[in-house]
């Protein structure tokens, strides 16, 4: 059948059973904007391309699907980047198609011409320029494949208009990938996880450290079923988050720079560390010739690079995170009672629990018990996305979180002005799913406009600043480690938020009284057809704690309690 | 400590800039790296001489490996193996110089590939010891002028 380039993009992506796109417009997919008139692909018109980037990643969070986005050549694409660069990071499965100058004007510099697949060679997993249209379909097929399979990541399909606009023979999708340099792993070392079993067995004081590897491959069910038959306490990283329900005894919530104490103490004093889908992050591990000093480790990623990269360990395994554990917990007894390595646990937990203070400033409230109020009146039901900063840390200490997919933050690169855009895409893929924005009153600028997106969608998302007038976190380094100058971080000249969110044809809401929390919050979620913004005044010097300062050991941790 | 490793790649596009930037951005320093194509048109050979202990080679193969257009990696520094590399050198040389210039080509057996008013063009192949010994000797002539290709290597035998 002979169709368009644009035409040909547009039924392959029906094939991949992609539903929705994020995307901007622009001249050089203008045949792609044309073909999407008439196609039963939606497509989301985001207000910034950072935004299609963020959004798109948050629904492939969410769904567990490749997440899609769309941008013109040149500063369309290079809109992106920062995005790209984010589900780089957190490996989140994506396909960014951006457009291209015609293949005849590719490298003189024409109008709207940059180099993208240069640009993002060391942030994505893969990427193509197409460059004749006898590539288009096998390229978007393998674009797909190579995203989603083994260590998730994005990849970038750069599409020239010619290649778009012209028509070509389109002889069906293809049912398989050919690759010869690229394999999925589909078995793991049985002697290695073998001997895994044998350390579970003999381990005494163990602890499962669990990051984002399990949620991706789907093993939070697994994982559960061996912390709870062998009783092990689990932690989490940030991107690990929701793999183990929080309200559980064996949960020792986050662990690394603002992780709880008696995550870090069981980590510090454990004899035996299960790392799952980890990559022992230097906000996780501190100082690494201090981390689980007395520990064995055993090291289970999909992504062979990852072991001993960071970290020397002495059971590695290479495989899927779900797999491997499928294999492991049918080799373990259960164990019959809780331990001695309990006890002192619940010794920590009792003597360092994660709290806060009342706040000292009138008319401004704990940022903390606002996210306290938001679990209270969600219950756990509900999806929080985040943006960057204290807004984020507090979110993970004092959310409880107790399913995977639920937590949608930026990670590994901790990009501000993630959090608005990934909630229009968590509420994409989760309509029936209540989606909170727990936002800093910096960071939701840096993607605000994407308000109005939320507004045209109508999706009832809730926006929570904890509007502190600082960069709160950078004032909380500044505090800590610069003597208190507070340097280029007061932004308390800013928007009033709840007529910005008017002028959005959102609802704005201002609350600076704990008692006002509850009522707004109920008042938010009742809203059905477009976002809610509320503006917390809370404390403006409250600070994260407890915090491992940059390059201490996790033993060395500063305030129990804010 | 150096080692080699043999690299084979699709030949595409851009694989040559995508192992480059592995290396850039890892921080890993490339010694020498030569690419070409092989018997199979459609794949290339990469032979790349790092620096490193053994925990960097492992991340450096195993970053290499990621790379969707890699198709087998040997690390082939402790194998037997034939090793060559090329050089080009133009050397100064006045009507004194020559006949000792061209002494040393001999020894080394190189050649001379082209003669100008007050130089020499000297090509020489051979492993990395003797083009280092053969640079060495001619630098005290003044080496104008020099370009090594990089180290390319084959494992001896039937595999
Ligand atoms: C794009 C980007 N620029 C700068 C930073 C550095 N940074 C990290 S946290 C932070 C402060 C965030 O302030 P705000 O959004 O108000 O959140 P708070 O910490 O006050 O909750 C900054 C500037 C970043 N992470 N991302």
């Amino acid at each position: 059948m002979r169709m368009k380039g644009a035409e040909v993009l547009l039924r392959c992506l029906k094939e991949e059973g992609v539903e929705v796109i994020f995307g901007y417009p622009g001249g050089a997919v203008l045949p792609i904007y044309d073909a999407l008139y008439s196609s039963e692909v939606k497509h989301v018109l985001v207000r910034h391309e950072q935004g299609a980037a963020h959004a798109a990643d948050a629904y492939a969070r969410v769904s567990g699907k490749v997440g899609v986005c769309l941008a013109t050549s040149g500063p369309g694409a290079t809109n992106l980047v920062t995005g790209i660069a984010t589900a780089y990071m957190d490996s989140v499965p994506l396909v960014a198609f951006t457009g291209q100058v015609a293949t005849h004007l590719i490298g003189r510099d024409a109008f709207q011409e940059a180099d993208i697949t240069g640009i993002t060679l060391p942030i994505t997993k893969h990427n193509y320029l197409v460059k004749r249209s006898e590539d288009l379909v096998r390229i978007i097929k393998e674009a797909f494949y190579i995203a989603r399979t083994n260590r998730p990541g994005p990849v970038v399909v750069d599409l020239p208009r010619d290649i778009m606009e012209r028509e070509m023979e389109f002889n069906g999708y293809p049912e398989e990938v050919n690759l010869r340099g690229y394999r999925v792993l589909k078995s793991c070392n049985m002697g290695q996880v073998l001997l895994a079993v044998e350390a579970i067995r003999q381990a005494e004081r163990p602890v499962i450290y669990a990051g984002g590897g399990v949620i991706s491959s789907g093993a939070s069910e697994v994982l559960q079923e061996l912390a709870i038959k062998m009783k092990i306490p689990v932690a989490t990283t940030l991107m690990g988050i929701g793999c183990f329900p929080e309200t559980h005894y064996l949960s020792l919530g986050m662990l690394g720079m603002h992780g709880t104490r008696y995550a870090n103490y069981a980590v510090s004093e454990s004899d035996l560390i299960i790392a799952v889908g980890v990559r022992f992050d230097d906000r996780v591990t501190g100082k690494i010739t201090s981390f689980a000093p007395h520990a064995k480790v055993i090291h289970i990623d999909i992504d062979a690079a990852e072991i001993g990269k960071n970290f020397g360990v002495d059971i590695p395994i290479v495989g899927d995170v779900k797999q491997v554990l499928e294999e492991i917990v049918p080799r373990l007894e259960p164990r019959e009672k809780f331990s001695e390595w309990h006890r002192v646990i619940d010794r920590w937990k009792e003597e360092f629990p994660l709290t806060y203070s009342e706040s000292r400033e009138p008319g401004r409230i704990k940022p903390q018990y606002v996210v306290e109020q938001i679990y209270y009146a969600t219950q756990g039901n509900a999806i929080i996305t985040t943006e960057v900063g204290q807004n984020q840390m507090w979110a993970s200490q004092f959310y409880k979180f107790t399913r995977p997919r639920t937590f949608i933050t930026s990670g590994g690169l901790g990009t501000m002005g993630f959090g608005l855009p990934a909630a229009i895409g968590a509420k994409i893929a989760r309509p029936d799913m209540t989606v909170i924005d727990i936002a800093g009153d910096g960071s939701i600028q840096m993607n605000i406009q994407e308000l109005c997106t939320a507004v045209e969608q109508r999706l009832p998302i809730v926006i929570c600043i904890l509007n502190n007038q600082y960069l709160g976190m950078v004032r909380q380094w500044q505090e800590l480690f610069f003597g208190g100058r507070y340097s280029y971080t007061d932004i308390s000249l800013q928007p009033d938020f709840v007529k910005l969110a008017e002028a959005y044809g959102a609802i704005g809401m201002r609350v600076k009284e704990a008692q006002d929390v509850a009522p707004a919050l109920r008042e938010a979620f009742s809203v059905t057809d477009r976002p809610v913004v509320i503006d917390f005044w809370v404390e403006r010097e409250a600070n994260v704690f407890p915090m491992v300062p940059p390059g201490e050991s996790l033993y060395n941790m500063l305030g129990g309690e804010e | 400590m150096k080692h080699t490793l043999s690299v084979v790649v699709e030949n595409h596009p851009g694989v040559l800039a995508r192992v480059a930037t592995l290396f850039r951005r890892r921080g890993y320093n490339i010694d020498s790296l030569a690419v070409g194509r092989t018997e199979n048109p459609a794949v290339s050979r990469m032979t790349i001489v790092v620096e490193g202990d053994d925990v960097v080679i492992e991340q450096v193969t195993k970053q290499l490996h990621k790379l969707v257009e890699t198709i087998k990696i040997y690390d082939i520094t402790d194998q037997p193996t034939v090793d060559r590399e090329l050089v080009l050198i133009k050397v100064k040389a006045d009507a004194q110089a020559r006949s000792e210039i061209i002494q040393i080509v001999d020894v080394f057996r190189g050649r001379i590939v082209d003669i100008g008013p007050n130089s020499l063009i000297i090509e020489a192949t051979g492993d990395t010891g003797k083009i280092d010994a053969i640079e060495a000797s001619l630098r005290p002539f003044g080496i104008l002028e020099l370009v090594r290709t990089g180290k390319v290597s084959m494992l001896r035998g039937a595999r």
